[in-house]
């Protein structure tokens, strides 16, 4: 239905542009309003256990190794080896050469592996070197696929390009889902954020994703805001649902229950399913981990009761 | 697991707050009986009795005065204004310190949720007391001379009860006058435990002297001889009788009345920052705001997109338990205005337009009034025309830019407007042309100390806050 819009770079930019604008102190203020939501005791229990479900559980590291991996996704299996009741996250993310050691570990835990493609995180290679990435990854078994947009064709204004790139790496992708990472904190404003999702979104991304966590700032509240609300309009215009990532800068479950406020009061309950929201962390867990033997056992316990990976 | 994330109850301590059985008028630096009858004050959100609180006679308020004068002359008028500063700054630090006790005390009794006296109210009373202490020892810069007036007489509503307060009692002790203050009927408390912050600070016995009461104490503190100077913040009607009262007189007065406040969308504004500023703009504070956006004027090629947007956010409001941290709406003060948003709203929908109102389960005691919108109004409508005071919204639309500039000025008010539009120089356009003390651009509702304050035509005259909110308590540069 946006065959017309992307026929050309000056028919894409004119639909991108007319995108009603944002007003940065609103913005701002409405992410930082519903972050005062007080979420208390059974509410509190239901989305630390949303939460959990919803992590991709990341290690994208130059000093990763096989021995690394298979620990990180042993733990993504069981995040708490001493409560079975602990659900399991919902991926593991690494690096496309570690696709098949997390595939191995995670079995038919039904636990996804997703891997970074594209020359993550800069997107700085020829297109035929990222469409190798992902078919790469893909063919080692990865469920999922976090591909980067090339912010610089972003940023000159060739949106057309960014365009195809999206179109040919979902191709890549098979039946692999297609997360599209924006870098938000290289395209910095609202608008380009905006204008980045519904460009993603066209093109068939299943996923909106905010960063890599290679760059800061990574994910922020407000930008996560803007995403949730292109998802909502979005499936207000076309019928379809369109997923959301904030990845990077997540560290604590206070973080974590402040995004699934927003998610809950701006995109709609629909969105509160890791199929249709997911936080990229790593640190993350462990701090959901020791809230939720909090909730069940009235006692804080230190760090060290928990496993590293 | 279902997708339903219901928050749980999150309610503030009420045991921070201690509310005595009765309470007397605070009167030359203490607490006194009064001679008159006791009236109750009630928690709207419940209609439980919280106090017993003394009505003011004629001879009280006569002491009250008495009281303000002989500290107006020997002690306040004749301090320097460095000293006077010492004790505002030293009342606005124990606002601060006490600050949750008053959000507390201020949500039971006036009904507003407690994320808003919390976050907004009770910082901006300290901010202002602040900011008006920075201006007591520098008086002669302000460009109104540095003569105070002598005994003010201020009346306040119940909508914002302590902030109300502040924006009269701090400017008036900054410039060296002394005051009575008369909280509203229905929301006293917090003017009480101001005057404990008072005795706290050890501010000097009659330069705060707090008498509660209704009208008829009203109307004895505007009428008493060694009055000097009336302050009032409230409706059109009594504003008008206050003025015909001091007619004569040389009682300077301002007067801070109604508003029916035009917010403008135009059709290249940030829609979703506009939705937030229309939500914020008449359901903040239940409505009950003299500068609410009560009227929306959308232009006619977005209006579709506007409604399905801001009835969507109204259903996600969160009505009830102002003492809930997550409650975004909460109790009408007084079941008399309830009655009174009840019969214009039923006079809108006989008048043909058409009403929605946002799902939500009201609770079955207190006065509660759910969200409401009103589309297909036109000027000719009383809900277009009359201030309503409460959580109701009327929507109109407009084609071009004239249009929007004559329906929002055409009405007897003149307080606020609201301009949002991506266009910086359409902005300043029409802020220029809109008859309105307050013109928000891309925001609503946003209040701070440093800004000044007030209406054209029947929404009164003077100026509160900023610089120009001297003026009110300072005789001028001749004298």
């Amino acid at each position: 239905m946006y065959d017309d819009i992307v026929r050309s770079d000056s028919s894409l930019r004119r639909f991108l542009h007319g995108l009603p604008g944002v007003d940065q102190v609103g913005c701002e203020a409405r992410a930082a309003g519903l972050g005062t939501r007080s979420i208390k005791t059974t509410a509190k229990a239901y989305a630390i256990d949303l939460a959990i479900r919803m992590v991709d559980l990341t290690t994208l590291e130059g000093a990763d190794t096989h021995g690394k991996v298979k620990a990180l996704a042993s733990k993504a299996k069981r995040p708490d080896p001493a409560d079975p009741s602990c659900p399991a996250t919902a991926a593991v993310c690494v690096y496309p050469d570690m696709v098949a050691t997390a595939k191995q570990t995670l079995g038919d835990s039904g636990v996804h592996v997703a891997a970074v493609a594209t020359a993550f995180p800069s997107g700085r290679a020829a297109m035929d070197i990222k469409l190798a990435d992902t078919r790469d990854a893909v063919e080692a078994g990865a469920d999922e696929i976090d591909m980067v947009i090339d912010r610089g064709a972003f940023l000159s204004g060739r949106y057309l390009d960014v365009y195809d790139e999206i179109v040919q790496v979902k191709e890549a992708c098979g039946d692999a889902h297609l997360k599209v990472i924006f870098e938000t904190g290289e395209l910095q404003t609202y608008d380009n954020v905006r204008r980045a999702s519904w460009l993603a979104m066209m093109a068939g991304g299943h996923f909106i994703k905010t960063s890599t966590g290679k760059v800061q700032p990574a994910a922020t509240l407000p930008v996560t805001l803007i995403m949730l609300e292109a998802v909502r309009d979005f499936r207000d215009q076309t019928g379809q649902m369109v997923g959301v990532k904030p990845a990077g800068g997540i560290k604590t479950t206070k973080d974590a229950i402040k995004y699934l406020v927003m998610v809950n009061e701006i995109a709609g309950p629909d969105w509160l399913d890791p199929d249709w929201f997911r936080f990229g962390a790593s640190t993350l867990l462990n701090d959901l981990l020791m809230q939720r033997t909090k909730m069940t056992t009235g006692r804080y316990s230190g760090p060290d009761y928990f496993t590293l990976d | 697991m279902s997708n339903i994330f219901e928050y749980a109850p999150a309610p503030e301590s009420r045991a921070i707050v201690d509310i005595k059985p009765s309470y007397g008028l605070f009167i030359d630096g203490e607490f006194v009986d009064g001679t008159g009858k006791a009236f109750k004050t009630i928690n709207p959100a419940t209609e439980e009795v919280l106090a017993e609180v003394a009505e003011a006679s004629d001879a009280d308020v006569d002491a009250a005065v008495k009281a303000a004068r002989r500290a107006y002359t020997r002690v306040w008028s004749r301090m320097s204004g460095a000293e006077r500063a010492k004790y505002l700054y030293r009342i606005a630090r124990i606002i601060q310190e006490r600050g949750r006790e008053l959000a507390v005390l201020e949500s039971i009794d006036n009904g507003k949720p407690i994320k808003e006296s919390r976050d907004v109210d009770i910082p901006v009373v300290a901010a202002h007391f602040f900011y008006y202490a920075g201006w007591a020892d520098k008086l002669e810069h302000s460009g109104y001379g540095s003569t105070p007036l002598g005994v003010a007489g201020q009346i306040i509503p119940w909508n914002f009860p302590l902030l109300m307060l502040a924006w009269k009692i701090a400017p008036a002790l900054a410039c060296g006058n002394t005051v009575v203050l008369k909280p509203a009927e229905t929301t006293p408390l917090t003017a009480l435990l101001f005057a404990e912050i008072c005795q706290q600070a050890d501010l000097p016995p009659g330069v705060v002297n707090i008498v509660t009461g209704a009208g008829e104490t009203g109307r004895a503190i505007v009428s008493h001889p060694d009055v000097d100077k009336v302050a009032f913040t409230g409706s059109t009607d009594v504003g008008k009788a206050i003025a015909r009262a001091v007619a004569g007189t040389d009682k300077k007065v301002t007067l801070e009345l109604g508003g029916k406040a035009a917010n403008i969308v135009f059709d290249d504004a940030p829609l979703d920052q506009a939705i937030e500023g229309i939500v914020n703009g008449i359901f903040f504070n239940q409505g009950h705001v003299c500068c609410a956006g009560s009227r929306l004027l959308v232009q006619e090629s977005v209006a579709d997109e506007v409604m399905e947007r801001l009835k969507r956010r109204m259903a996600t409001l969160r009505v009830g338990d102002p003492l809930d941290k997550n409650t975004d709406v909460g109790a009408i003060n007084s079941a008399e205005q309830l009655a009174k948003i009840r019969e214009l709203s039923d006079i809108g929908e006989a008048e043909g337009a058409e009403r929605w109102s946002a799902p939500c389960e009201l609770p079955s005691n207190g006065y509660w009034f759910a969200p409401t919108v009103f589309t297909g109004v036109s000027q000719a409508h009383r809900i277009a025309r009359e201030e309503i005071f409460g959580p109701v919204l009327s929507v109109l639309t407009f084609r071009t830019p004239s249009e929007a500039i004559e329906k929002a000025n055409n009405t007897p008010f003149g307080l606020s407007a609201g301009v949002w539009t991506d266009k910086g120089s359409r902005i300043l356009s029409m802020a220029n042309r809109l008859r309105a003390g307050v013109v928000w651009a891309n925001t609503f509702n946003k209040f701070d100390p440093t800004s000044p304050f007030g209406g054209y035509k029947e929404s009164g005259y003077g100026r509160e806050g900023g610089r120009h909110g001297l003026e009110g308590y300072l005789k001028g540069e001749d004298s």
